[in-house]
C-alpha cells in the first residue's frame, strides 16, 4: 500500500509499504530516517519514540497505515521543532525561576564551546554547525550519552515534558521517562541533562523576560 | 495482510460486517507487538485512528460515555472526579507513550486478564456499549469476559464506547509488578465504594482466567457494613471485618504459576491491597482529613 | 551529584599537562553530536541499494537430533534469493567460539539448545525471509536434556560434546564439565579447628541478561575480489574476524571488517552472532545482506551471564579474624564453552574477595547442559562469587555480633596482600577506606514519600502501580565490597594496536588515532582523543573508525580498553612525538641549543623546553613531513594458574569498589525500593571524570538489576527460555533507579598508564550484595539467591 504523511515538516510518501509494517519500520527503511531506534519493537523500551500529531508514542506500534495524512517529529526533526517553539514561545514558560532544579547544580555541566576543534569518529557526515536544541545539547553537556541508543527516544520525551513542565521536580523528571531504558547510564547523568536544560531555559526566560 | 481505513463510524461497522475476521487497530500496543513478533497475521487489518468520535466522551448526569479509543492520559488528566479508579488504573498502564495510544476499548477488545482497566471497570460498574451493523447493544461489564482472552463480542461487532458510573464515593486500584513503572500485572484490585445504593464492588486483574469481581468478599462487606451501620456512622472499619474481606478478596482468586509470579503470591497479594484499598477508601469515605489519596 | 575526588598519589604527567582538553578533564564525547540529532549510524541502520535481509531459523527444542530438514517449499517462494544450511557451509571449518571452536555455524545433525541457528533465508523483505523461514520444516528427535549439575555428572549422561579434545578436556573428571579451576593454599582444614565460628551457606545467582538496547545486526557487502565487506556492531573485530575467516574459506584479507555503531555491548557481543551468517547469504547471493535480530530473538543470539551455585563456608575466630574459606562454584556454561574458562578462572581466583585469608580450599567448575549458552557478561565469575561472598561476610557478623562494615574492614586486602594463588597484590587496595567512605555518607532522609498532598507513590515501592501508601514499608541499610580483575589473565598475550599520525592540515597540526577499538558507548573515542592531545601537544585529534586495516585492539571488555588500548595510543603518542622531535631537530636544531640539551616537550602546538621556553611550531617543524606509527603495547605478561594448586601470578590489576544500598521494602507485598545506591571506587587515574562517573553508576546499575528483578528463566522441564521478551525480562527504569552518589579515589597504580585502574566492572560486582543485604536488613529473610523475588520476600 501507499502511504502519505509529513516527517519534520516535509511530505513525504511510501510506496509498497507492507500492511504489518510499522511507523519505525517506513521512517528507518523506506525514508532513509534511523534516528528512531529498533530496541524492543514491543513497546517496552521507548527508543522508538516519536511525536504523532505532536504526542509522544512508540513508532514501533503505530502502524504505517495509521499515519496517512498525519504529521511526524522524529530525533532528526527535533531542533528545528524546538527552534519553532522556542520562535513562537520565547523562554519556554518557566516564568518565576523557581525551577525544581538549582540553577548551580545544572550549571556544573556547561557546555565546552564546540565543536569545531573537537574530534569526530568519521561514522557520518556531521555538520559541525548543526545547532541543537537545548536539550540535545545538554544530553551531550551533562554525559548523558554512552552508547546512545535510547538516546533519541529520551531526547523526544524529554522534549516534550519540558514544553508542558518547564520546572519539573526529580520526581516529575522520572515519571515523564519511565518508558524509556537505557542501560548504560543509571540514569543518573539523564536526570542531570533533563536539569541542565530546564535551568537553561529557565534563564533564559528570565532574560528574556527582563528585556 | 490487508489494511482497512474507514473513514467514519459507519465505514468501520460495514468493514467488520464484510470482513468478520478483521482485527480492529486503535493504539496498536497489543496488536503491533504481536505482528512485530511475528505471533499473528490477521488477513485484514482494521484501522480505527480516522474515527474522531471513538477519542470523545461524554459525562452524563450518572455516567460517563466513554470513547473506546480514549487514551489513558487523558483519562488520568480528565476524568479523575467521575473516574477515579479508572483514572488510577490508567496511570498504571505501560509508560508515557502507551498511555498516549491505548485506550479502554483495546483491554476490553483482548480481555486479557491482565489488562490494567478491567478491575476498574469492574469494581465501578460499567457497559459496554457494542455496534455492528445489526444494531447496538449494552452488555454490562459482569457479561462481558466469557473465557481466557475471550470477550461476549459478536464477530461483527466493535466496542463504540464504555458507559461507567460516575463516582459516587471513593474508589482504588493498586497493581503488583516487578518493577517501578512500565510493568505487566502480576495481579491487580480495583474497590469502588458506592455510598448511594450502600454498597461496594471490587475487580481483580491477573489472578484467574478472566478479570473477576470478588463476590463474596463483597457480600459479606456489604452485609457488615450494614449491620454494624458504618455507613451513617462512618466508623473505622473493624480491623476483623477488613481481614476476613481480604481473606474472601484472596480466596476469589484463581491465579496460575508463571513467569511474573506465582499463584500462591498473587492470591496472598490480592489479599494485601484488597486490605490497604478498602482502608484507603474509606478512611476517604469517613473524610477523617487524613490524606490517603495516592499521589504522584 | 555530591561526587568528590580524593588524589592520593597521582603520577607525575608533565608531557600535556598545558594542553587543552587532555587527560584529567571532562572533554564531551566526540559521537556526542551525531547521537543527539540521530546520524550515528548504528549497525541496524545499515542500509544499502539493492539489499536483502537474512532471517535466522533457530530451534524449537533445547535437545534433538535434526531427522531432516525441508526447505524447497522457502525456496521457492518469490522474493527469497537463498536458503542455506549446514550442508551449505562452503569451507572446511564448519565451528567457530572464542577458545573452543565448538560452536556450529547452523546445527549439524543436532541442536544442544533452545534457540540455535539451523538455517538461513535470504530475501528481498524482512517479512518474505520470515515466511520463508517458516516454511522450512524440521524433523527432530528429542534427546534426555541435562540441566544441572547433577544431570551433567551423573556416571551414565549424555554427553553434550562427544569426542572433546580441547585443551581442558584433559583434566576435567567429566566431559560435562568444561573447565576446573582448585585453589588451595594454606590448610583449610586445619585452620578451620580455630575458628570460633563458622557460617554456612549455599547461594543461588540467577541468569542474567546483559540487555544492551542495540539488537544484534549487521551488513554484509560481497566485495568483487570474492571477498566480503562486514559493517558490525562487535566488542573485538579481530576476533570475530579470526572466527569468521576460516568458516567462509576466505582469508583474513579478504574479510574487511569495520565497525559499526553499537548499541551497548556489557559481554554480550564478545562472541559472534549474526557476522557469519550475513558473509554466508551475501557471498551465496551475490547481494549485500542485513540482518536485524528483534528483541525476541536477540535473547537467542548472544550468550547470558553464567547462572551460578555457590557453596561457602568461612570461620572466624571471636574477635573477626578470618581463619579459613572453603567453597565451590558451580556455573552453568550451557551448550556451548564461549568463555566459560575465562569466567571459571576469575570465579575461582577470586572467590576469596578482597579479603586476607590465608588458609583456602577452593574449586570452580563450568558444566556443558543444554541450557542457553552463557559467557561474558560485566564482571563475569568475579560478580557471582561476590554475591557469596559478601552474603557470608553478614552472616558471619551476625553471627559474631560485629558491624559487619567493621568485620570487612579488619580483614580487608591492601598492598602487599598475598591472594589465594600466591599472587602479591602490587598497587594500592584501599579496601577498608572505600567501605569507610560509604559507611561516613549521611543516609538519606525517612519517609521521604511524605507530602503534604499525601504519599508521592513515585517514591515508595510498587512506584506507579499504587501499592502502598507507606502501609509495610521497612527500611534497610546493607553494605558490601568486591574485587575484579582487569585485563585478560592467565597468561593470554594482552596487547593493542594504535595508529597515529601526526600532520598539518588547514594550517593546523591535527593527530589521527587509528585503533580497532570497539566503541560500544564507553568513551574510549574520548579519551583516546584526550591522551593525544596530552601526548602531542594538539587540540584537533580526529579518531579513525575502527577497522581490521589496524592490528588487534583486544577486546571492550575485562575493564581492559583505557588501559590496554588508552596504553597503545599512549606509547604510539610517544613514539610519534620522538620522530616529530628528531623532525624539529633536522630542520631547525641549528638555530638554537636547546633542540640538542633539552628535554623538550609538545605543548599547545609548539615545542617547548620543560623549562618553559618556546623552541618551534609544530606546523613548522611538520611543513611538508607527516609522521606515523602503528605499534602494539603489552601490559605485564601474566602466567595461567597451576591446574591442581591453582598457583600463578594469574591477573595485571584490581579493581575495587563498595557500596552502600539504602532499600524501603513493602513488607507485606515483597515490593523494593533502591532509595540510594552509593558507591566508593578507586580508578586510579579519572582520564575523563565525567566518563568514569557513568561507567560506575551504569555499571552500579546493572548490579542493582539483577538483585531485585532481572533473571533469564529457563523451564527445568524443556530447558527452554521462558522470557525472551522486555515484557518479562525487566531491567531497571528510570523510576526503579535511585541516585547514585559517587566517591572517586584516585591511587595511582605505578605498572599502569598514567596509574589508571580499569573500571567497568567493580561497581556491578559489590552493588548486587549490598541490595541483598539491606533488604535482609530490613525484613530479617537470608535471602540466599538473586534476584529476590516478592515470592522470596513474602514466603509465598
Amino acid at each position: 500500500m501507499r502511504v502519505n504523511f509529513t516527517v519534520n515538516g516535509r511530505p513525504q510518501e511510501a510506496d509498497d509499504v507492507w500492511e504489518g509494517e510499522s511507523l519505525l519500520y517506513v521512517l528507518r527503511e523506506r525514508m532513509g530516517l534511523p534516528g528512531s531506534k529498533n530496541a524492543c519493537e514491543q513497546g517496552e523500551c521507548g527508543s522508538c519514540t516519536v511525536r504523532l500529531d505532536g504526542v509522544p508514542v512508540c513508532s514501533c506500534l503505530v502502524a504505517a497505515g495509521q499515519v496517512e495524512g498525519r504529521e511526524v517529529t522524529t530525533v532528526e526533526g527535533l531542533a528545528d521543532y524546538a527552534k519553532h517553539r522556542e520562535d513562537a514561545h520565547p523562554g519556554g514558560g518557566c516564568a518565576t525561576g523557581a525551577c525544581g532544579t538549582s540553577l548551580q547544580d545544572a550549571q556544573q555541566w556547561k557546555a565546552n564551546p564546540k565543536k569545531a576543534t573537537d574530534s569526530q569518529t568519521g561514522e557520518g557526515a556531521t555538520n559541525p554547525d548543526a545547532t541543537l536544541s537545548p536539550i540535545q545539547q545538554a544530553f551531550i553537556d551533562a554525559g548523558a550519552v554512552q552508547c546512545g541508543f535510547c538516546t533519541p527516544g529520551l531526547l523526544i520525551a524529554a522534549d516534550e515534558m519540558l514544553e508542558h513542565n518547564p520546572q519539573p521536580t526529580d520526581a516529575d523528571i522520572r515519571e515523564a521517562l519511565s518508558g524509556n531504558l537505557c542501560r548504560c547510564t543509571g540514569y543518573e547523568k539523564i536526570l542531570d541533562a533533563v536539569r541542565l536544560a530546564a535551568a537553561r531555559q529557565d534563564r533564559q526566560g528570565l532574560q528574556e523576560g527582563a528585556v | 495482510m490487508d489494511f482497512l481505513r474507514p473513514a467514519s463510524w459507519e465505514e468501520a461497522l460495514a468493514a467488520k460486517a464484510e470482513h468478520p475476521t478483521a482485527v480492529p487497530i486503535a493504539g496498536g500496543t497489543d496488536v503491533m507487538v504481536e505482528i512485530n513478533f511475528d505471533h499473528r497475521r490477521p488477513e485484514y487489518l482494521l484501522d480505527l485512528n480516522r474515527i474522531g468520535e471513538l477519542r470523545e466522551w461524554e459525562v452524563g448526569a450518572d455516567a460517563v460515555r466513554l470513547g473506546a479509543s480514549v487514551p489513558y492520559t487523558d483519562i488520568m488528566e480528565n476524568l479523575r472526579a467521575e473516574l477515579p479508579g479508572l483514572a488510577l488504573a490508567s496511570h498504571t498502564v505501560a509508560s508515557p507513550q502507551i498511555r498516549n495510544r491505548g485506550g479502554v476499548g483495546g483491554n476490553l477488545g483482548t480481555a486479557s486478564p491482565a489488562g490494567d482497566a478491567h478491575p476498574a471497570l469492574l469494581a465501578a460498574d460499567c457497559e459496554v456499549e457494542a455496534e455492528s451493523v445489526r444494531g447496538t447493544r449494552l452488555i454490562p461489564i459482569d457479561e462481558f469476559y466469557t473465557g481466557v482472552k475471550r470477550n461476549a463480542l459478536a464477530p461483527d461487532e466493535l466496542i463504540r464506547a464504555v458507559h461507567i458510573k460516575k463516582a459516587d464515593g471513593p474508589q482504588q486500584y493498586s497493581k503488583v509488578g516487578t518493577r517501578n513503572a512500565m510493568v505487566i500485572a502480576v495481579c491487580a484490585f480495583g474497590i469502588a465504594l458506592h455510598p448511594e445504593t450502600r454498597t461496594v464492588r471490587t475487580g481483580i486483574g491477573s489472578a484467574a482466567p478472566t478479570p473477576i469481581r470478588a463476590k463474596a468478599a463483597e457480600e459479606f462487606l456489604n452485609a457488615a457494613l450494614e449491620e454494624g451501620g458504618f455507613w451513617d456512622s462512618k466508623k473505622i472499619i473493624t480491623p476483623s471485618v477488613a481481614k476476613q474481606f481480604a481473606e474472601l478478596a484472596s480466596g476469589a482468586a484463581n491465579p496460575i504459576d508463571d513467569v511474573r509470579g506465582t499463584a500462591s503470591y498473587r492470591r496472598h497479594a490480592v489479599g494485601i491491597m484488597a486490605r490497604r484499598t478498602l482502608g484507603w477508601t474509606w478512611e476517604s469515605y469517613r473524610g477523617t482529613g487524613r490524606s490517603t489519596e495516592g499521589v504522584a | 551529584m555530591g561526587s568528590t575526588r580524593t588524589t592520593g598519589a597521582p603520577t607525575k604527567i608533565t608531557q600535556g599537562s598545558q594542553t587543552k582538553g587532555g587527560i584529567g578533564e571532562s572533554t564531551l564525547r566526540p559521537d556526542g553530536t551525531l547521537k543527539v540529532t540521530g546520524e550515528f549510524a548504528y549497525s541496524s541502520d545499515m542500509w544499502h541499494e539493492d539489499m536483502l535481509w537474512g532471517q535466522t531459523l533457530r530451534s524449537t527444542v533445547a535437545h534433538a537430533e535434526i531427522v531432516s530438514i525441508d526447505i524447497a517449499e522457502a525456496l521457492a517462494m518469490d522474493g527469497v534469493y537463498a536458503v542455506m544450511t549446514y550442508d551449505d557451509l562452503p569451507a572446511e571449518m564448519k565451528n567457530y567460539g572464542l577458545e573452543i571452536q565448538d560452536t556450529p555455524v547452523l546445527a549439524h545433525g543436532k541442536v544442544r539448545h533452545h534457540g540455535e541457528p539451523v538455517a538461513l533465508v535470504a530475501a528481498d523483505h524482512p517479512e518474505t525471509a520470515r515466511r520463508a523461514a517458516a516454511k522450512i520444516v524440521i524433523e527432530y528427535k528429542e534427546l534426555p536434556l541435562i540441566t544441572d549439575e547433577a544431570s551433567a555428572t551423573a556416571p551414565d549422561a549424555v554427553l553434550v560434546h562427544e569426542g572433546r579434545t580441547d585443551s581442558h578436556s584433559r583434566h576435567v573428571s567429566h566431559p560435562n564439565i568444561v573447565h576446573r579451576q582448585p585453589i588451595v593454599r594454606g590448610n583449610a582444614a586445619e585452620a578451620a579447628k580455630k575458628a570460633d565460628v563458622i557460617v554456612k551457606g549455599e547461594y543461588t545467582f540467577g541468569m542474567q541478561d546483559q540487555a544492551f538496547l542495540g539488537p544484534e545486526s549487521g551488513l554484509a557487502v560481497p566485495s568483487e575480489d570474492g571477498g566480503v565487506e562486514l559493517y558490525v556492531a562487535t566488542q573485538w573485530l579481530h576476533s570475530d574476524l579470526e572466527q569468521i575467516a576460516p568458516v567462509l574459506g576466505l582469508p583474513e584479507e579478504k574479510v574487511r571488517m569495520t565497525l559499526s555503531g553499537v548499541g551497548g555491548a556489557f559481554g554480550g557481543r564478545e562472541d559472534i552472532s549474526m557476522q557469519i551468517h550475513a558473509c554466508l547469504l551475501a557471498l551465496r547471493t551475490g547481494k549485500p545482506v542485513k540482518i536485524v535480530y528483534n528483541r525476541f530473538e536477540s535473547f537467542f543470539g548472544h550468550v547470558h551471564r553464567h547462572p551460578a551455585k555457590l557453596y561457602y563456608e568461612h570461620g572466624a575466630t571471636k574477635d573477626g579474624k578470618l581463619t579459613h574459606m572453603k567453597c565451590k562454584i558451580v556455573l552453568d556454561g550451557g551448550a556451548y564453552a564461549s568463555a566459560s574458562p575465562a569466567v571459571v578462572g576469575n570465579a575461582s581466583s577470586l572467590s576469596v574477595g578482597p579479603y586476607v585469608i590465608e588458609d583456602v580450599d577452593i574449586e570452580a567448575i563450568a558444566l556443558y547442559t543444554n541450557n542457553p549458552p552463557c559467557g561474558a557478561m560485566r564482571g563475569f565469575g568475579a560478580v557471582q562469587a561476590c554475591f557469596a561472598y559478601e552474603a557470608q561476610m553478614d552472616k558471619l557478623a551476625a553471627k559474631l555480633g560485629m558491624d559487619p562494615v567493621e568485620l570487612r574492614q579488619l580483614n580487608a586486602m591492601e598492598q602487599g596482600t598475598l591472594l589465594p594463588t600466591g599472587q602479591v597484590v602490587d598497587s594500592p587496595a584501599p579496601v577498608a577506606e572505600i567501605l569507610r567512605r560509604v559507611k561516613a555518607r549521611p543516609l538519606p532522609p525517612e519517609r521521604q514519600w511524605e507530602s503534604s498532598e499525601g504519599a508521592d507513590v513515585r517514591q515508595l515501592p510498587g512506584g506507579l502501580s499504587n501499592t502502598t501508601h507507606g502501609e509495610g514499608v521497612v527500611r534497610g541499610v546493607g553494605y558490601a565490597v568486591g574485587i575484579k580483575n582487569v585485563g585478560f589473565s592467565e597468561g593470554f598475550d594482552d596487547y593493542s594496536t594504535a595508529k597515529v599520525r601526526m600532520e598539518v592540515v588547514g594550517g593546523q597540526p591535527v593527530a589521527t588515532v587509528h585503533t580497532a577499538m570497539a566503541e560500544v558507548g564507553q568513551g574510549g573515542v574520548t579519551v583516546h582523543a584526550q591522551i593525544a592531545r596530552t601526548e602531542l601537544g594538539v587540540t584537533q585529534v580526529t579518531i579513525h573508525p575502527a577497522d581490521t586495516q589496524v592490528g588487534s585492539a583486544g577486546s571492550s571488555s575485562a575493564s581492559r580498553q583505557t588501559y590496554v588500548t588508552g596504553g597503545a595510543v599512549k606509547n604510539s603518542c610517544e613514539l610519534v612525538r620522538e620522530k616529530v622531535l628528531e623532525i624539529g631537530r633536522r630542520k631547525f636544531g641549528t638555530y638554537h641549543p636547546a633542540w640538542a640539551t633539552a628535554e623538550l616537550l609538545l605543548e599547545g602546538g609548539k615545542v617547548v623546553t620543560d623549562g618553559g621556553e618556546v623552541l618551534g611550531d609544530l606546523v613548522d617543524v611538520l611543513e611538508g613531513e607527516s609522521v606515523e606509527v602503528e605499534a602494539e603495547w603489552r601490559h605485564r605478561p601474566t602466567e595461567p594458574f597451576d591446574l591442581v594448586t591453582g598457583q600463578g601470578n594469574g591477573h595485571v590489576q584490581y579493581s575495587f569498589a563498595a557500596h552502600r544500598a539504602v532499600v524501603e521494602v513493602d513488607t507485606e507485598l515483597g515490593l523494593v525500593k533502591v532509595i540510594e545506591l552509593a558507591v566508593a571506587q578507586d580508578v586510579g587515574k579519572a582520564l575523563n571524570p565525567l566518563s568514569v562517573l557513568g561507567q560506575i553508576q551504569g555499571g552500579t546499575t546493572q548490579g542493582l538489576g539483577v538483585a531485585v528483578m532481572e533473571e533469564i528463566i529457563v523451564d527445568p522441564k524443556t530447558a527452554k527460555v521462558k522470557n525472551p521478551s522486555f515484557t518479562d525480562y525487566l531491567i531497571p527504569t528510570i523510576l526503579d533507579t535511585p541516585t547514585i552518589p559517587v566517591d572517586v579515589l584516585e591511587l595511582a597504580d605505578e605498572h599502569a598508564p598514567y596509574g589508571l585502574r580499569g573500571i567497568g566492572e567493580a561497581p556491578t560486582l559489590s552493588s548486587t550484595p549490598a541490595v541483598l543485604a539491606a533488604i535482609r536488613n530490613a525484613t530479617g529473610l537470608e535471602l540466599n539467591r538473586t534476584p529476590v523475588r516478592p515470592e522470596h520476600l513474602t514466603g509465598t
